[in-house]
């Protein structure tokens, strides 16, 4: 997806290849990992402060977006629902069969249900195909914002950012 | 007459802020609002919030006006609604609106914090019914619970825009488009983000033409602009939507400053003419501060840390406060902005703001 964001509404690859929140390829067949799809200057960071692993860093000046540290980061999930602007997905492309899981935030209701069939959206919105949801999370501390962790073909782990239900 | 020791008008996030600041002082503060509940935009806002922890970020906002009102409560702050401030005289004398009777009340100090109004832009058909502002249409979905249509059109890509959308969306709405005559989208890129990937599109450099419809909106045109905001023919649109929301930036409310005669200032980052204040919040005119929206267009976020220093700086002028400590934490407070008034989108707010500072020295 070439484009500019800032007239499209949503990052391209070629901008999230900039990004320094975004884990790579070997990282990621490696197990859970967090992927920070921010890369604008806006003071916010509580990313960070929820990180307890210190693979999160903004640092002093809370407008510097995040910066990953892949091999710290033990994608316990942490900072998916703590994050104001929804940018932060966990993936995880050590599945068998080729296959990855995505975790969204996801602040829609009703809520999806386990092993519900889904259709899956990439960052304009556009359908990607369908797929599984293998849970929902929602806690108290996640404060109304759940998350819908989807099982997709792992070619779709970075693109996949949404989902619609059928019913 | 009645008197107090600090008059708060508007019990939004600034205003509240202030009287809590001031009242944990001893400070005896009465909180005027025109509307039947308190906490200004706060309870509209359904989102988690930006910024750092003791911005209270990721807080809802409707959240953090709860826990304000809680607060002001327990310090015994008066806050009086349904009040409508009518005038500002000197020595701190204001008439009152309570209800259906005027009151006349003697403020040592008097915070105005009485926020901003939406801008409209005119088209054809902009009276139709359907036409609506963001704000509205926030009112009606968060407060009320009533969708404001089933398609939206949303005119403005800034915050207000993109948010709005975005709670449009789970309210059940579809957005059929986010229009804004600026070739680049004004408000944070996640939030853009977070409505783009459930489909809603952007159009950049493109204004409303007009809105269709015999007794409510049935439909709207949309036209690109050129570099100038010049209609380019023959770029017409159709949109098939039942409600057009407008999020086409903020005025801040300044009547009550003007008519007290405060000096103000024309700066056009922060909303249009603005009151001319200094680090203190305080205003030309000796015991009138102000806070938030009112003194320029900002976030719920900066406009809490005006309001505590405005609260401060009462308490200290009060006597309740020394000097020392005052200067210590309003430093606090301002080393807390700085972090909101930098990057991108809150640079150019940060240097007005200290334009708009400097103004006092003149």
């Amino acid at each position: 997806m070439a484009g500019d964001s800032s007239k499209t509404g949503f990052l391209s690859d070629e901008e999230l290849d900039k990004g320094l929140g975004i884990p790579s390829e070997a990282r990621r067949r490696k197990g859970a990992v967090a992927v920070l799809e921010c890369l604008e200057d806006i003071p916010c960071n509580p990313c960070e402060a929820s990180c307890k692993v210190g693979a999160i860093e903004v640092g002093e000046d809370i407008t510097t977006p995040p910066r990953l540290y892949e091999d710290k980061c033990v994608g316990c999930r942490t900072c998916v629902p703590i994050c104001p602007g929804q940018a932060i997905f966990i993936i995880d492309e050590s599945l068998p069969d080729d296959n990855a899981t995505i975790e969204m935030p996801y602040e829609y209701r009703p809520l999806p249900e386990e092993g519900e069939v889904v259709v899956a959206l990439d960052r304009a919105g556009k359908e990607i195909g369908e797929a599984t949801v293998s849970a929902v999370r929602k806690t108290k501390k996640m404060d109304q914002t759940a998350t819908v962790i989807i099982e997709v073909p792992r070619e779709w782990s970075m693109k996949a950012r949404a989902i619609r239900l059928k019913r | 007459m009645l008197r107090y020791e600090m008059v708060c008008v508007g019990a939004g996030p600034a205003g509240l802020a202030a009287a809590v600041e001031a009242a944990k002082n001893g400070v005896q503060v009465v909180v005027y609002d025109e509307n039947d509940r308190p906490g200004g935009q706060l309870f509209k806002q359904i989102h988690k919030f930006f910024g750092s922890k003791e911005h209270r970020a990721m807080e809802r906002g409707f959240n953090i006006g709860s826990s304000f009102l809680n607060e002001a409560r327990e310090l015994g702050v008066e806050v009086s609604l349904n009040s409508v401030v009518l005038g500002i005289y000197e020595n701190g004398a204001l008439n009152v609106m309570i209800g259906d009777r005027i009151e006349n009340i003697r403020g040592q100090k008097v915070l105005v914090a009485t926020g901003a109004s939406e801008n409209m832009i005119p088209f054809p058909g902009w009276t139709l019914p359907g036409v609506i502002g963001a704000g509205a249409a926030q009112t009606m979905a968060n407060i009320h619970g009533i969708r404001p249509g089933s398609s939206i059109l949303m005119v403005g890509s800034g915050n207000v825009g993109v948010i709005v959308s975005y709670q449009m969306l789970q309210a059940g709405c579809r957005v059929a488009a986010v229009i804004d005559a600026a070739p680049k989208i004004g408000g944070y890129a996640v939030h853009a983000a977070k409505i783009a990937r459930f489909g809603v599109p952007f159009f950049m450099s493109h204004t409303i033409k007009a809105a269709h419809g015999k007794d409510r909106v049935e439909g709207a045109t949309i036209i690109e602009v050129d570099e100038n905001w010049n209609p380019i023919a023959g770029t017409d649109k159709q949109v098939d939507v039942d409600t057009i929301c407008i999020a086409v930036g903020l005025n801040p409310m300044t009547q009550l400053l003007r008519m007290a005669g405060c000096k103000t200032v024309y700066v056009p980052v922060l909303g249009g003419r603005v009151p001319a204040h200094d680090l203190d919040q305080e205003t030309s005119i000796k015991g009138i501060y102000v806070a938030g929206d009112v003194s320029g267009i900002e976030e719920a976020s900066t406009a809490i840390i005006e309001g505590r220093i405005a609260g401060l700086a009462i308490a200290h002028s009060l006597g309740y406060l020394d000097e020392q400590s005052f200067i210590g934490q309003r430093n606090e407070q301002l080393k807390s902005m700085v972090g909101l008034r930098s990057g991108s989108h809150g640079e150019s707010r940060g240097k007005a703001k200290a334009y708009l500072n400097a103004t006092m020295k003149r």
